[in-house]
């Protein structure tokens, strides 16, 4: 059973997860917007939280497996507090994304598709984040966006989260 | 909303508060600023500009004469922050939060412009204060963006008092079904997605065919890495799609859409969902449009991360729910699409032209751009040229006129080497074709294709065989792994340029490469594998001089490739 990211306890998470789920109950159709909430609240994708699903849209646990592990966005592990997407682009790369990639394994110690032992950063990377007039860039927690990035920035703009 | 008359109350109302947008000063209230709110600008901080002016605001006791927007992307994204003060139309750029106090102190308390923060055209001593004087907007022509500069994307009021759903109310109230599909087809608009079918022929084949409901999808999944078009047409004017595709679902008998947003753009599917709302509450969706006795409702759906979801059968899937797998066509979504039911699919920036078509006539649209292409495209430029970020021109414009004029060429006194067009799909074309006029038909005879509009640029210190090594990796990561040309053999070619790449090149590698090539795009099932190895292709066709370079003398002249020892 997972852990609740707000210490909430686990019924109150269940239940939470049943609100999510409750419009879209028997309509298989909804199970990527479920997928994409459910996520939001818990973090990732743990098996329970995917059986509650299957169970509660009427679609097989083997489907609600397929699509979580087809769309790229969605996880079957846990993540740090933070995550790190940097773009990789077209034009990110052209302007310097490896160099920025290479730097912030060097800060945080761990490759693209990893998560720091203390559990603070994930890194990873994405396609394009609509801020290619200011690459190379990176957006951290799905919402900051840090465009023109000079490895010396690294540190500073890391410390912003803790 | 019943009749047309209460619509253009509104909008006689509305136009009357945005007279200042105009030029006309108003008595009670001093400015309206408009501050980019798109993805460049956020990251360059406008938030922070804007609390700085408020605060100063409040500070001078002005708060409630002067009004903030946050709009969509303005354009020249390098510049940012941007915004534009009405009602003098003064265009300032780079703007930090310690400039606010100026803008607000010198400019709209005084009247007296900031100097240093104006724009300057390269080597100009002069600077240009309007907005409609500078070099960089002259040459474009904004149909899609025509709301760019005047509207709040969060107010559907600002939408219709700039002739907003208007074209929905002529096509309700005065046209037949069958006049819009005409006018469509007769405007000449081409699908801006990628493939630039004819969009009114799509309609036509959906309104005939077998089968009900229909549906109406909009493809603002946007996959082509490097270009955010169709992001700041969603953020910037989310109504705009909303009316097209309502236009299209009395067109084609449909009363449900569909809008497919990645999830990786959470503020265009904030601006949508919000524009839904209000449509739904001013009666522009729900039952009885205008009294026309039409029905329309749109539901979001968010991707959420593959590629491959953009392609039209794939997409379709993904909307229900589904893995994104795409299937063998025919049957075309005009056939069967969402549910198996008949769809018109088309991608945001086509439906953002619909209603400019419908309210000026197809006449209008077909007089703008080439014999083949009509009206104008929004390209994204970005890489390494001097003005990145969004613009919107006529079809016909050429490649060297976007790079150098509109885009004020390659920084730091570099040699142009290439601009790369369609993404992952498309090509790299070299400086002998700088001259090629943009459409579907002369891009694709050069080797690339349209696409959807991401416009990069290289230049002497980009490598092409790296560039199409990144392509490859990208197509290899993306590919849904459904057809075994595109899963094994993108994979193969991948294997031969990282060799290449590194070194290890072997001769004859050029040749195998193009086979595998040929291979791939006559034998795989969906567009992603057919296009994926046009990067290798037309990079091959024109700087094979440097695949050479790299198998032969192991060496990559750009310094980029790091070779084994
Ligand atoms: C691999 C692949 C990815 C695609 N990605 C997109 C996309 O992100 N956005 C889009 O509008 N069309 C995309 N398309 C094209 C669509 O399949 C479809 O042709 C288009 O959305 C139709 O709309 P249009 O006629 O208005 O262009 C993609 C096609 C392929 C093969
Ligand atoms: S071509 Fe590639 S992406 Fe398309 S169906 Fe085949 S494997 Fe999937
Ligand atoms: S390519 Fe990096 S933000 Fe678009
Ligand atoms: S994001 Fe502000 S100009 Fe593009």
């Amino acid at each position: 059973m997972a852990e609740c990211a707000c210490n909430c306890g686990e019924d109150e998470l269940t239940k939470q997860l049943d609100k999510i789920i409750d419009p879209y109950r028997g309509q298989p159709g909804g199970l990527i917007q479920v997928l994409t909430k459910s996520q939001e609240l818990i973090g990732y994708l743990p098996k329970w939280v995917q059986v509650r699903i299957a169970e509660g849209l009427g679609v097989s646990l083997q489907e609600v497996y397929g699509v979580v592990t087809f769309y790229a966005f969605f996880s079957l592990i846990p993540r740090g507090r933070h995550k790190l997407s940097v773009c990789a682009g077209t034009a990110c790369y052209v302007k310097g994304m490896k160099t920025l990639i290479k730097s912030l394994r060097d800060v945080i110690g761990v490759k693209p598709g990893q998560t720091t032992p203390d559990s603070r950063f994930t890194l990873e990377i994405v396609r394009c984040i609509g801020a290619c007039g200011l690459a190379p860039a990176m957006i951290v927690d799905g919402k900051d966006v840090h465009g023109r990035i000079e490895p010396e920035q690294i540190p500073e703009i890391l410390e912003q989260y803790a | 909303m019943k009749s047309l008359d209460e619509l253009a109350k509104i909008r006689e109302n509305r136009r009357e508060a945005l007279k200042i947008r105009e030029g006309i000063p108003s008595a009670t209230e001093k400015a309206h600023v408009m501050m980019c709110g798109g993805a460049g600008c956020i990251s360059s901080k406008c938030t922070d500009v804007v609390d700085a002016m408020k605060e100063s605001l409040s500070k001078n006791g002005i708060a409630d004469q002067v009004q903030i927007i946050l709009t969509g992307c303005m354009g020249p994204c390098d510049m940012g922050p941007v915004a534009i003060v009405y009602p003098d139309a003064t265009f300032y750029r780079r703007l930090k939060p310690k400039d606010a106090e100026a803008i607000v102190e010198e400019h709209i308390m005084k009247g007296n412009m900031v100097q240093r923060l104006l724009y300057r055209s390269p080597g100009a001593k002069e600077p240009t204060p309007k907005v409609d004087d500078i070099d960089l907007f002259a040459k474009q022509k904004k149909i899609v963006l025509r709301n760019n500069f005047y509207i709040d994307p969060t107010s559907i009021e600002d939408y219709i008092a700039n002739n907003g759903y208007a074209a929905l109310g002529k096509a309700l109230v005065e046209m037949k079904p069958e006049g819009i599909i005409e006018e469509v087809k007769k405007s000449g608009l081409r699908g801006r997605g990628g493939a630039g079918f004819s969009s009114g022929m799509k309609w036509g084949f959906t309104a005939n065919a077998k089968g009900t409901p229909k549906y109406v999808v909009c493809n603002g999944d946007e996959g082509d890495p490097g270009a955010f078009m169709d992001r700041s047409v969603l953020e910037g004017d989310p109504h705009s799609v909303i009316e097209g595709m309502a236009i299209c679902g009395r067109a084609i008998g449909a009363e449900q859409g569909y809008i497919y947003v990645r999830a990786e753009y959470p503020l265009a599917i904030e601006r949508l969902d919000y524009a839904i709302k209000k449509a739904r509450e001013y009666g522009l969706l729900g039952n009885d449009i205008f009294g026309a006795g039409f029905n329309f409702d749109i539901e979001i759906r968010i991707g959420a991360g593959a590629f491959v979801c953009g392609e039209e059968t794939a997409l379709l899937k993904s909307i229900e729910g589904k893995r994104g797998e795409p299937r063998p066509r025919p049957p075309f979504p005009a056939n069967a699409g969402v549910w198996g039911k008949p769809t018109v699919l088309n991608n945001v920036e086509t439906w953002a032209n619909i209603p400019e078509i419908i309210l000026k006539g197809a006449d209008w649209y077909a007089a703008i751009g080439t014999e083949k292409s009509k009206g104008t495209k929004i390209f994204a430029l970005a890489g390494r040229i001097n003005n990145t970020g969004i613009v919107e021109v006529p079809m016909g414009t050429t490649l060297r006129e976007i790079v150098f004029e509109i885009g004020g060429g390659i920084p730091r006194k570099k040699q142009f080497k290439a601009v790369q067009t369609g993404g992952p799909s498309g090509g790299c074309i070299p400086a002998e074709h700088l001259d090629t006029p943009i459409d579907y038909e002369s891009l694709g005879e050069i080797g690339s294709m349209m696409g959807s509009g991401g416009m990069i640029v290289m230049d002497e210190d980009t490598c092409m065989v790296d560039i199409a090594k990144f392509f490859l990796d990208f197509v290899v990561d993306e590919s849904c792994g459904k057809c075994s040309p595109c899963r094994i053999g993108t994979k193969r070619m991948y294997e031969i340029i990282d060799r290449i790449s590194n070194g290890e090149g072997r001769e004859g590698d050029i040749e195998l490469l193009i086979e595998l090539a040929n291979t791939i795009e006559s034998t795989a099932l969906c567009g992603l594998g057919q296009t994926a190895p046009n990067p290798v292709l037309s990079t091959i066709r024109y700087f094979r001089n440097e695949y050479e370079e790299h198998i032969k003398d192991k060496k990559c002249a750009c310094n980029v490739c790091e070779f084994k020892e």
